[in-house]
C-alpha cells in the first residue's frame, strides 16, 4: 500500500505495531488509540517519533492532550463511504491547531484526494498503486471551491469580491 | 434568476471532466461497481429496473428558457424524448445509457446546468417555494439563501459522506409551499423586531419509513450566521448519525434518539466554538449573490386589462384562469401555472416537444423564466395578465392547460415499479386511472382542493406520509397492494396521515377513492370545508366505515 | 451493502440469473455459455440453491460487464417457452406498463 506524501509516493518513515506486538528501539512507529491511552509518558519518552490511529468513532477530543507531542496521527476510513474522519481532521486542524503528520487509512480512493487534502490530511496509505501515481494530477482536478476550510484556498464568493474590489479601484 | 459567473462554470466544467474519467476507470475495469457506485450516485445517475436512470437538478426549481431547450435537447438526444419533473424539483431521465452521460452532462454544462448531489449521502438540492420572488406578501427572495447554501455544499470536503442523504428546504412566505416541515434542515426566513433577516431552523423531518415533522432547534439565527449553524448542525450529524443501519441513518432518527433538547446543545456547543469564523457572512457577499440574481423590467400594467375582459365570455379559458393563474405581487401580473397532469397521463412528464414550446412561450410571456414546483407542475412566474388570453390557448394546444392545479386529479406521484428498483408496487397507473374517474371538471371543482400522493414504496419518493389522501403500494404475496392514509399535510400545518384499514389490491384502489370522496362529500359542513379539514373535525372512523363497509 | 453472494439464496422453482448491462443499463440474462444475453430464451436456467450460487457467482464475477446481477424465478410454460416469474421481471422484460409520453 502505497504512501503519498507532498505528491508523490514517498517511503513510509514509520511503521505499524500491532497492538501485543513489541516496539522497536527507536525509529517512528505507529500505534493504536487503545495501546497509547495505556500509557501515553511511556511511549512518548522511547526514543523515535509516535503517532497514534485514531478510530472514527472515538472523538478527538481525549487526543488533544498529547498533539503537541505527536509526529504524526492516522484517522481512518473503514469504508470510502464513511466520512467521519473529515470532521475529525478538520477539528484537529482547526480547531485544535494540530500542525504534525495527518495520514488518511483505511479505504483511500483517487476521488477521495481533493476532500483530503482540503479537510487537512497531508499524508496518504493510498489502496491502489495506480491511484498514488496518479496523486498529483488528480489533485489539479479543480480550480474552484465554494466554502472555505483551514487548507486557506479563497472561496469563490471572495474571489468575486476581491474582484470586484479590484473593478471599482481600477476606476 | 441566478446568473452563473466564469467560477461557477468553471467548477461545473471540472465536474464534468471528473465524471468523464471516472466512467472511463469504470468501463475498463479499473473500478469495480462498488468503488464507482458512490461516484455516480453523485452526479445523479442511478441503476433502476431497465435501465439508468439521471437525475439534473434545477437548483430551487428555477430554470431559463435556454436551460428548459437543453433539457429537451438530452431528452431528444440521449434519452426517449421526455423527462419526468421530480417533488424535489429536479427533473429525471429515465434511459440514459452510462457511456454516454459524460456528454449528456458536459451539453448540460454549457447553459450552467449540471447533476451534483442529486442523490449519494451528501446534501442535495436545496429546494424553495416554486413562487418565490412573485409571490405576495413574501418577506424577500428565499432563493438568494438558497443559492448561498448551494454554494456552500457543493462539493463540501467534510460533508459529502454522511450517513445518508441531506435535505434542505427554504419558504418566506406565510404560507408554506416548500414543505420545510418534512426535511432535514427546514429554514422558514423571517425578520426580527430590528428588522434584520434570519430564520427559524427546524431539524429532522422527513418522510419514508419513520416520517417525522421537523422541530425547531432555534427560533432565530441571523442570516449572517447562517452558514456556520448548517456547519455546526452537519457536523454532529456527521459524526454522530447512525451507519450501522441504513434505515436508522437520516438526522430525524439521531435527533428523536437523543432528544432535540439534546441535539440542540450538542449543536450549539459546536457552533460556539466556530460561529466567528470565515463562515460569517458579511453583508457584502449577501449583497453580490443577490446583485446576480436578475429580476424582470416589469411594466405598469392595469389590473383589469382589456384583453382579460374580452376573454371572460369563453367558458374555457374562465375555467382554466380561475384554476391556474394566481396572485402576482406586481399589479397587471400573473404567476400561471401549467399542469403536467392531464386526464390518463403519468404525472409529471413532460415531452422535448413540451419543453421546447414552454420555453418558447417563457421567452415570449414570462422574461424567459420557468419555474418547477414539488407538486410536479411547471409555472410561468411573469405573466402580464393581458397575455393570459393567447398563453392559454397556447398551452390548450400542447396538452398544458388541463384546469386540475390542486384539485383531486393533480396527483403526485413517484415512478413506481414501472421504472424503480426499489419499488414495490406501480403507482403511474394508479394515478392514470384516478384522473380518468375525476375528469369532470365540475365534479373536480365541486370536491375543491385535494392532495392526492402515491408510493410506489415505503421510500416515499412520492410524499404519500403528507398527502391528503395518500396511498402506499405494498407487496403482499408477489401481488400489488395499497395501503390508504388520509388527513396529511406538507404546509405550515404539516401532519402526517392516518391509515383507514388494511391494504387494498391494485383493482380496488380508484373505487376506495371514490368512496372516501363521497364520503367527504356527505360529510362536510359547508361546500367550502376542504377535505382535508373535515378529516381533521370528524377523524379517520366515518372514512373507514364507508370504505371498509362492503370489503 | 450486502453482496448478493452473501444473501441467503431461497429457490422456489425454476430460476434464472438477470442484471443490467454496465454501458447502457440494458437488461440481460445470464446464458449457459459464460455470457449474456437481452433474450429471456437464452437464460440459463436453475433449479436448486447450488446451481444458483454457482450461476451467481460467475455472473457477479464479469463486473465490466453486468451491474447489480440477482437471482429472478421464471416460469416455464408447457411448450418450454420462459416467462418472467412476477411482475417486477415482467417490466424489466416488457418495458413499462404505460404509454411512454411520445412527442406529437
Amino acid at each position: 500500500m502505497p504512501l503519498v506524501k507532498q505528491g508523490r509516493i514517498a517511503t513510509d518513515s514509520f511503521v505499524h505495531v500491532g497492538d501485543g506486538a513489541e516496539l522497536p528501539g527507536d525509529g517512528a512507529v505507529l500505534v493504536s488509540a487503545a495501546r497509547f491511552l495505556e500509557d501515553p509518558q511511556a511511549l512518548l519518552q522511547r526514543a523515535g517519533k509516535l503517532g497514534v490511529i485514531w478510530p472514527n468513532n472515538r472523538d478527538v477530543d481525549d487526543l488533544v492532550p498529547w498533539l503537541d507531542r505527536l509526529a504524526a496521527v492516522a484517522l481512518v476510513f473503514p469504508t470510502f463511504r464513511d466520512g467521519r474522519a473529515y470532521s475529525q481532521a478538520r477539528l484537529l486542524r482547526e480547531r485544535h491547531g494540530y500542525d504534525g503528520e495527518l495520514r488518511a487509512t483505511g479505504q483511500v480512493l483517487r476521488d477521495q484526494f481533493v476532500f483530503m487534502l482540503r479537510a487537512g490530511f497531508n499524508a496518504f496509505e493510498v489502496k491502489k498503486e495506480s491511484d498514488a501515481e496518479a496523486f498529483a494530477a488528480t489533485i489539479q482536478r479543480y480550480s474552484v471551491f465554494y466554502q472555505p476550510t483551514g487548507d486557506g484556498r479563497v472561496t469563490a464568493l471572495h474571489r468575486r469580491m476581491q474582484q470586484r474590489h479590484s473593478e471599482s479601484a481600477g476606476q | 434568476m441566478y446568473a452563473y459567473d466564469e467560477l461557477d462554470r468553471t467548477l461545473i466544467n471540472e465536474r464534468v471532466e471528473e465524471f468523464r474519467d471516472q466512467v472511463k476507470r469504470r468501463l475498463s475495469g479499473e473500478l469495480t461497481e462498488d468503488e464507482f457506485k458512490m461516484l455516480r450516485l453523485q452526479n445523479g445517475v442511478y441503476l433502476q429496473l431497465h435501465a439508468y436512470m439521471f437525475r439534473v437538478a434545477i437548483p430551487y426549481g428555477t430554470l431559463s428558457s435556454k436551460q428548459l431547450r437543453r433539457l429537451a435537447h438530452v431528452a431528444r438526444r440521449y434519452d426517449r424524448g421526455y423527462g419526468h419533473f421530480t417533488t424535489r424539483q429536479n427533473i429525471q431521465f429515465n434511459w440514459i445509457k452510462l457511456a454516454e452521460l459524460p456528454d449528456a452532462l458536459a451539453d448540460l454544462a454549457e447553459v450552467g446546468i449540471h447533476a451534483m448531489q442529486t442523490s449519494g449521502n451528501n446534501t442535495r438540492n436545496v429546494t424553495s417555494d416554486q413562487w418565490a420572488g412573485v409571490a405576495p406578501g413574501e418577506i424577500e427572495d428565499p432563493r438568494i439563501w438558497s443559492e448561498l447554501i448551494r454554494q456552500y455544499t457543493t462539493l463540501h470536503p467534510e460533508f459529502s459522506f454522511l450517513p445518508r442523504k441531506f435535505k434542505f428546504a427554504i419558504t418566506a412566505s406565510a404560507h408554506d409551499r416548500a414543505a420545510i416541515k418534512v426535511h432535514d434542515i427546514g429554514l422558514r426566513l423571517h425578520k426580527n423586531a430590528e428588522g434584520e433577516t434570519g430564520f427559524e431552523v427546524l431539524v429532522g423531518g422527513g418522510l419514508g419509513r419513520t416520517p417525522f415533522i421537523g422541530k425547531t432547534i432555534k427560533p432565530y439565527v441571523a442570516g449572517r450566521d447562517l452558514l456556520s449553524y448548517v456547519e455546526a448542525i452537519l457536523r454532529v450529524y456527521n459524526q454522530y448519525g447512525r451507519r450501522d443501519n441504513i434505515y436508522k441513518a437520516r438526522i430525524k432518527i439521531l435527533v428523536h434518539e437523543l432528544g432535540i433538547e439534546k441535539f440542540a446543545s450538542e449543536v450549539e456547543e459546536e457552533w460556539l466554538a466556530m460561529r466567528d469564523s470565515a463562515l460569517t457572512l458579511d453583508q457584502a457577499v449577501v449583497e453580490d449573490v443577490r446583485s446576480r440574481f436578475s429580476y424582470p423590467a416589469y411594466e405598469k400594467l392595469p389590473h383589469m386589462p382589456e384583453e382579460l375582459k374580452k376573454a371572460a365570455h369563453d367558458p374555457f379559458f374562465e375555467r382554466w384562469r380561475k384554476n391556474s393563474v394566481f396572485t402576482h405581487k406586481v399589479q397587471g401580473y400573473a404567476i400561471v401555472t401549467l399542469s403536467l397532469k392531464p386526464v390518463g397521463g403519468p404525472p409529471g412528464d413532460a415531452t422535448a416537444d413540451q419543453m421546447d414550446a414552454v420555453a418558447d412561450l417563457a421567452d415570449k410571456y414570462s422574461f424567459g423564466e420557468i419555474r418547477v414546483g414539488h407538486e410536479q407542475n411547471l409555472a410561468l412566474p411573469h405573466v402580464a395578465k393581458r397575455d393570459l388570453p393567447a398563453l392559454w390557448k397556447a398551452l390548450d394546444k400542447i396538452g398544458l392547460a388541463t384546469p386540475n392545479i390542486n384539485l383531486v386529479s393533480d396527483i403526485i406521484a413517484c415512478p413506481g415499479l414501472d421504472y424503480c428498483s426499489l419499488a414495490n408496487a406501480r403507482s403511474i397507473p394508479i394515478a392514470q386511472e384516478l384522473t380518468r374517474r375525476f375528469a369532470n371538471h365540475d365534479t373536480a371543482e365541486l370536491i375543491g382542493r385535494l392532495h392526492i400522493n402515491i408510493s410506489g414504496c415505503i421510500n416515499a419518493c412520492g410524499h404519500h406520509h403528507v398527502g391528503h389522501i395518500g396511498i402506499l403500494g405494498v407487496e403482499k404475496n408477489d401481488e400489488e397492494f395499497y395501503q390508504i392514509t388520509i388527513g396529511g399535510r406538507a404546509d405550515e400545518n404539516a401532519e402526517v396521515g392516518k391509515l383507514i384499514g388494511p391494504a387494498v389490491p391494485y383493482g380496488e384502489v380508484a373505487d376506495v377513492v371514490e368512496d372516501i370522496v363521497e364520503a367527504y362529500l356527505a360529510l362536510r359542513a359547508r361546500p367550502d370545508e376542504l377535505f382535508v379539514d373535515t378529516v381533521k373535525r370528524l377523524g379517520v372512523e366515518p372514512f373507514r366505515e364507508r370504505v371498509y363497509a362492503t370489503r | 451493502m450486502t453482496s448478493p453472494l452473501q444473501q441467503k439464496i431461497k429457490i422456489t422453482g425454476p430460476s434464472i440469473v438477470t442484471a443490467n448491462r454496465t454501458i447502457d443499463g440494458a437488461v440481460i440474462y445470464r446464458t449457459a455459455a459464460n455470457g449474456w444475453s437481452t433474450s429471456l430464451s437464452d437464460a440459463a436456467i436453475v433449479r436448486t440453491a447450488e446451481e444458483a450460487r454457482a450461476l451467481l457467482t460467475e455472473s457477479v464475477a464479469d463486473d465490466i460487464g453486468a451491474v447489480g446481477a440477482y437471482i429472478a424465478p421464471v416460469e416455464i410454460k408447457d411448450s418450454g417457452k420462459i416467462k418472467p416469474g412476477n411482475l417486477r421481471e415482467h417490466i424489466r422484460l416488457q418495458g413499462v406498463t404505460i404509454d411512454l409520453p411520445v412527442s406529437a
